[in-house]
């Protein structure tokens, strides 16, 4: 199993939700984050006065599949989050050890 | 009281209550420039002054600025302490009489909203008690001997700037924005910077709620100034398009500035460029013809565009830009006079430079500007320095970290906190306790 964490711009949720549930993901877990990676955030001008905003607002996705869905997971998630325009975002992915489904106590891939 | 005229009373009584609306805007116009950690107390500065100066104004204030003068223009009198010998008195020229108390109540706005100014240049660091105890005093000491300079007509015996040397300044360029801008210099070079400036981020947290704040000031500006003719006349319809025409154009040329200058225009920019157009036309919008008043909004917007940007080169924190806007604007609306008064838009003014008036007008603007400002400096700075030295101005450094809704008066702007950031104690709205029930309710 994988964890798939998606770190994109607020603006490409509704693409990425619909590019998911379109390859049959139904579970995930979406949550408000802000940070910055090469791009050092913007700027904002106050009567005059600059201010960089370095951590910008970003949206964080969170999918657990099974090994046989990661890849195509993963290009999906890029696929529909991409602008081609500077801060789109990290996607990443990493080994889970396990899983379990509060309501039944299933583990495992029967609980994804 | 037969001799009080109806249409001029219900003018002056509607325009009071313009001009009072204007300070809980000015509230929200400051509120939403500071940081959210002090929105409440930068509000409160401006909701107390609603308070305090309404008891000076009623005790002693009103006689000493609008009292027979004391001699040499300087200051009133104390005749009329308490208002009591003002109930149904009459006020003002044959055919146009209003109750003295409607001019009590439309000059306290005045008084309230001149004094709640002053809380922008020293946003999110003073002690509000100190900020009391500064309102009183400043109020008294500076505000009004400055208006009875500028307000107090009594047959050429009344205020030294209006009565006696015959510069012009219909609703308060020298009292209320020049006297704000100087005043406020003076404070900020007193209280000091806030604890990062320069070096924090302390841009404005709500802009919607600023834009909203100076609706409300150009709202209630067109009381202030329409309000300042005393009588519903002609008069008072020129200052009230030309209020209008000034705030629209200052508005204006602070984006067009801006987008020159940064890239772009900002909401920011039009809020402070229409308050800039208002405090320009303030004097002047009962002198100078339509066209007058536009030249004179599109300058004010520019020049005071730029000159809030200055207080970074010259070091000072004047936190929400008092000088600037207030100090600066005011002057370009009092010289602005001296160029662009027209006796065709008021038949008891003058003509200015442009009109064939010479330089005599111009001069006497200068005089009134220089001296209104050097007296607002020096008595301000002093006062500041005695609260300074006594029971202290600036906040607990602590405090004004952490900020000053919390610390000083026990409340929080906005209940937005996740997990960590509620209280427990003593229950209340809290929206991660809003969560729990609402899912709590589907599972049953």
């Amino acid at each position: 199993m994988k964890l798939i964490t998606a770190i994109i711009k607020p603006h490409r949720l509704e693409n990425v939700k619909e590019a998911l549930n379109a390859i049959g993901i139904n579970g995930m877990t979406v949550s408000e984050a802000s940070g910055h990676g090469r791009q050092r955030g913007h700027v904002e001008v106050y009567r005059g006065a600059e201010y960089r905003i370095d951590l910008v607002p970003k949206i964080r996705i969170e999918v657990i599949v099974d090994d046989q869905e990661a890849e195509q997971t993963l290009g999906a998630i890029v696929t529909a989050a991409r602008t081609e325009k500077i801060g789109d975002g990290k996607v990443w992915m990493i080994n889970l050890e396990t899983v379990v489904r509060v309501r039944t106590g299933e583990r495992g891939t029967d609980a994804i | 009281m037969d001799s009080i005229n109806g249409a001029d009373t219900a003018w002056v009584m509607t325009a009071s209550a313009l001009v009072l609306l204007m300070t809980p805007g000015l509230a929200l116009f400051y509120g939403g420039m500071v940081r959210s950690k002090n929105v409440l107390n930068m509000i409160m500065m401006s909701f107390s002054a609603m308070g305090v100066i309404t008891v000076v104004w009623v005790l002693v204030g009103f006689s000493l600025a609008f009292g027979e003068d004391s001699g040499g223009g300087f200051i009133g009198n104390l005749s009329h302490m308490g208002l009591t010998d003002a109930i149904n008195q009459p006020v003002g020229p044959e055919g146009h009489q209003i109750p003295l108390l409607a001019f009590v109540m439309f000059q306290l706005t005045f008084a309230i909203v001149t004094t709640a100014l002053l809380s922008g240049a020293i946003a999110d660091r003073v002690k509000f008690s100190s900020w009391i105890v500064f309102m009183v005093a400043w109020s008294l000491l500076v505000y009004v001997p400055l208006a009875h300079w500028a307000f107090a007509f009594q047959g050429g015996t009344g205020g030294w700037i209006s009565d006696r040397l015959g510069a012009l300044d219909f609703a308060g360029g020298t009292a209320v924005e020049i006297n704000s801008g100087a005043s406020a210099l003076a404070l900020v070079l007193v209280v000091g910077k806030r604890i990062g400036f320069r070096h924090d981020s302390m841009r404005p947290h709500n802009l919607p709620l600023v834009l909203l704040g100076a609706g409300l000031l150009w709202f209630g500006w067109l009381g202030f100034n329409a309000g300042s003719a005393l009588s519903a006349s002609g008069l008072a319809a020129t200052a009230l398009i030309n209020t209008q025409i000034a705030t629209a154009c200052g508005a204006l040329t602070w984006i067009a500035f801006e987008k020159i200058r940064d890239g772009h225009p900002t909401t920011l920019g039009a809020a402070s460029g229409a308050i800039a157009g208002a405090v320009a036309i303030t004097p002047a919008c009962g002198f100078v013809t339509p066209l007058g008043a536009l030249v004179i909004g599109l300058v004010a917007g520019a020049v005071c565009a730029w000159a809030v940007s200055q207080k970074f080169r010259l070091g000072y924190d004047d936190s929400l830009d008092v000088v600037g806007v207030h100090g600066i604007g005011g002057l370009v609306g009092m010289l602005g006079i001296g160029l662009f008064a027209a006796l065709i838009a008021n038949s008891s003014g003058a003509n200015g430079l442009f009109f064939g008036g010479g330089a005599s007008l111009l001069g006497k603007q200068v005089i009134a500007s220089l001296a209104t400002a050097f007296y607002a400096f020096a008595v301000t700075w002093i006062i500041a320095k005695i609260i300074m030295k006594t029971i202290g101005f600036r906040a607990n450094p602590d405090d004004e970290i952490a900020g000053l809704d919390t610390t000083i008066h026990a409340e929080s702007a906005y209940d937005f906190a996740g997990v960590a950031g509620g209280g427990s104690v003593g229950g209340g709205h809290h929206p991660l306790r809003d969560l729990i029930a609402r899912s709590r309710e589907e599972d049953q």
